[in-house]
């Protein structure tokens, strides 16, 4: 209960929890994410050391869930969804739906392979492996994702056709799209360029992880300060130093711990090989070499940093919370909804295309089935990470939480053998339980 | 009226509106002065609010002309109706549950910093300027304005409209989700604002409370207007008989 300080009687006690202002709800969602991640750590753990008795020491230890490679993977994995479902906050948020981006996605990742594979090379002669394939390609995709997007949310938002509808529609049009555009075949292998966008193919290096990391810790803790600055400017009530001298350490140990654990993966033997052999050398004894940051993960994360300054600092994200809390209020106070709505599928068809390129890039060619189901994993993402069905409430960093909770879920079952059917069961009961703590959650706490 | 020389603040001259065969609005003729209250009466369907609805923008009428100041003024939505100065609270407090006061209160005009980002610490800074002024008890300036009383959403309300310089203010059944002390308070906030030489268009189910505040009363019924009165001239039951029969009572009818 937070709203006791209705009199201003100011005497109320508060709790560390309070003074830090640390979203319980996001708090929980880590929790969540740790006790998943425990769960297998053990489970792989006690498969390992099978017949040592009560170890439980040791089973934390011999886990293979918690391994570098294994968090690198994960990490490689959810990108695709993850960025997606950014997108899909601002369409919930908005009171809309979109069943469409699985489906949209693989047209993207069409019209990428397409534009690399024949376009660019054979009809404009530049030839495979061009340097101007894979951008080109890329922003070709990104365009059909921006161009269907908008036409999709235009029907919903000036023509009026709910977007379950619309997007309904769109999921059974676009895949089969793409299937003609590529002429039902599978596309590869793409641009060696393009695949850096996948994950491994694409990675940093040790170092500039590193560099990366501490620029990343300095700006997060600048932030905080910055924000303590201007609130002391218009003499607001700001926290006890203490308490943001604990948050700027809580956010860089944060990041500095996940480039320690990204830069704890080394990249195997036999590719270290063919990377030297490329080269014409042969790999010194003992030589180790950490992958780094993958690009894609760093596509990841400024995506992140742009959808959470667009929903927190601009006015297209006020309007599209405000549309969400009240569509009315929002267009009788000035707001062109119609055009937001617009706006807001557009770019999460944009994100759609963005997606399709790690997607297909990290499978190395384009698939026919690639983006299938995507539509379910995206939207449960976002609505695990907290985003309300009824619009108006949902955050960035929650959806890319929620996106991480399923993969890593998803990753963890495949490991110790859970059959595929009885994966699909164990999401499907975590979605609607997750759902359920929250509302729950917001009964107790009064927020609406 | 003291205020009545000169030309109209406001001046809607033969409004049309319909909907889809229906006339909400048949050719409607009525003014307003600065610094006066006018009291729009009807039974629900009359057209009260479609017709102050096409000067707020959020309807177009289908034709007659809106005079502002003695200039023909062209209002497409509620952006245009904003440059005018025109301010509209609603009976359904067009407010974003989800938001606090400050950003309700910006919403459609948010301050930004140089860089074109949302500028929220100085709105709050402002929000709390206004409503030390409006409502000294309205704390709640972090939360959502769902978790606030119907008297503190209503004074969100009308900051917004006192904050941006309002010259023409409307008011939709301003009172109808308040308790009796709230009601008190939008009262007296109403005259407060007609000494400050505002137009005020109020609509109101209640007779009594339009005798009181208002100046002229405007009653409407199926959409035309049957007529307008000096509230001072007449009685309630006057009022009420137009509204229920639908004509001026004969005595007036002169």
């Amino acid at each position: 209960m937070t709203d006791v300080s209705h009199s201003g009687t100011g005497k109320t006690r508060r709790s560390v929890m309070q003074t830090l202002e640390i979203d319980t709800r996001l708090l929980g969602m880590i929790g969540a994410f740790v006790a998943i991640a425990l769960a297998f750590q053990i489970w792989t753990g006690v498969r390992a050391s099978a017949g040592g008795g009560f170890d439980p020491i040791g089973w934390l230890t011999n886990g293979r869930f918690l391994i570098p490679q294994n968090t690198y993977n994960i990490a490689v994995q959810t990108v695709s969804i993850a960025i997606m479902a950014t997108g899909m906050v601002f369409i919930i948020v908005t009171r809309h739906i979109d069943l469409s981006v699985g489906s949209l996605l693989a047209l993207c990742s069409a019209v990428m392979a397409m534009v690399q594979t024949q376009i660019m090379p054979h009809y404009l002669g530049l030839g495979l492996e061009h340097p101007l394939n894979a951008p080109v390609a890329v922003l070709a995709g990104i365009a059909t994702g921006v161009l269907i997007g908008g036409f999709q949310g235009w029907l919903v938002g000036y023509q009026g056709i709910p977007s379950f509808i619309v997007t309904l529609g769109g999921l059974l049009i676009w895949s089969r799209v793409a299937y003609f555009v590529v002429g039902g075949q599978t596309i590869g292998p793409l641009d060696s360029t393009f695949l850096m966008l996948g994950g491994t193919n694409g990675t940093i290096g040790a170092l500039a992880s590193w560099v990366l990391g501490a620029t990343g810790a300095a700006i997060a803790v600048w932030g905080i300060w910055a924000a303590r600055r201007g609130k002391v400017g218009h003499g607001f009530a700001v926290k006890p130093v203490w308490a943001e001298v604990t948050l700027s350490a809580i956010a860089a140990a944060a990041i500095l711990g996940f480039i320690a654990l990204i830069n704890a993966t080394q990249i195997p033997p036999g590719r270290l090989t063919r990377i030297f052999a490329a080269r014409g050398e042969t790999v010194p004894e003992g030589y180790t070499e950490a992958f780094g940051l993958p690009i894609s993960v760093i596509l990841l994360l400024l995506v992140a940093l742009a959808m959470t300054v667009i929903a927190v600092r601009t006015r297209f994200g006020r309007y599209i919370f405000a549309t969400g809390g009240n569509p009315d209020a929002a267009a009788l106070s000035g707001i062109n909804t119609k055009l937001l709505t617009v706006k807001v599928f557009a770019l999460m068809g944009g994100l759609c295309g963005l997606s399709a390129a790690v997607a297909s890039a990290r499978l190395s060619n384009h698939s026919l089935d690639l983006g299938q189901l995507d539509e379910l994993r995206v939207i449960a993402a976002a609505v695990i990470g907290g985003t309300a069905l009824a619009g108006g409430l949902g955050t960035i960093h929650g959806a890319i939480l929620g996106a991480l909770i399923m993969q890593a879920l998803q990753s963890g079952m495949a490991m110790v053998g859970v059959d595929a059917p009885f994966q699909n069961i164990v999401v499907g009961v975590v979605l609607v339980l997750a759902v359920w703590i929250d509302i729950q959650y917001r009964k107790r706490s009064g927020v609406k | 009226m003291a205020g009545n020389t000169g030309a109209p603040l406001v001046d809607l001259r033969d409004i049309h509106i319909s909907f889809g065969g229906i006339k909400a609005v048949d050719g409607v003729s009525l003014d307003l002065y600065p610094g006066e209250v006018v009291g729009l009466l009807g039974h629900n369907g009359a057209g009260k609010s479609t017709l102050i609805k096409c000067l707020s923008g959020a309807y177009q009428a289908d034709s007659g002309e809106i005079y502002i100041d003695g200039q023909k003024a062209d209002i497409q939505n509620p952006r245009d109706a904003r440059a005018y100065n025109i301010e509209t609270i609603y009976q359904t407090l067009a407010l974003a549950d989800n938001l606090d006061a400050a950003a309700n209160l910006f919403l459609g005009r948010e301050l930004t910093t140089a860089l074109g980002f949302v500028d929220d610490a100085r709105m709050e800074a402002e929000t709390r300027k206004i409503m030390a002024r409006l409502n000294p008890n309205f704390k709640k300036l972090k939360e959502p304005v769902s978790a606030l009383s119907g008297g503190q959403r209503q004074s969100v309300a009308i900051a917004r409209a006192v904050y941006f310089n309002a010259r023409i203010l409307i008011m939709d059944e301003p009172t109808a989700a308040l308790g009796p002390q709230e009601t008190q308070m939008v009262a007296e906030l109403i005259q407060e604002l007609k000494r400050q030489g505002l137009g005020i268009f109020l609509i109101d189910h209640d007779v009594h409370a339009v005798k009181q505040l208002c100046d002229r009363a405007a009653v409407m019924k199926n959409g035309q207007l049957i007529g307008v009165v000096k509230v001072d001239e007449v009685t309630e039951d006057d009022i009420l008989a137009m509204i229920i029969l639908g004509k001026k009572p004969e005595h007036l009818a002169a």
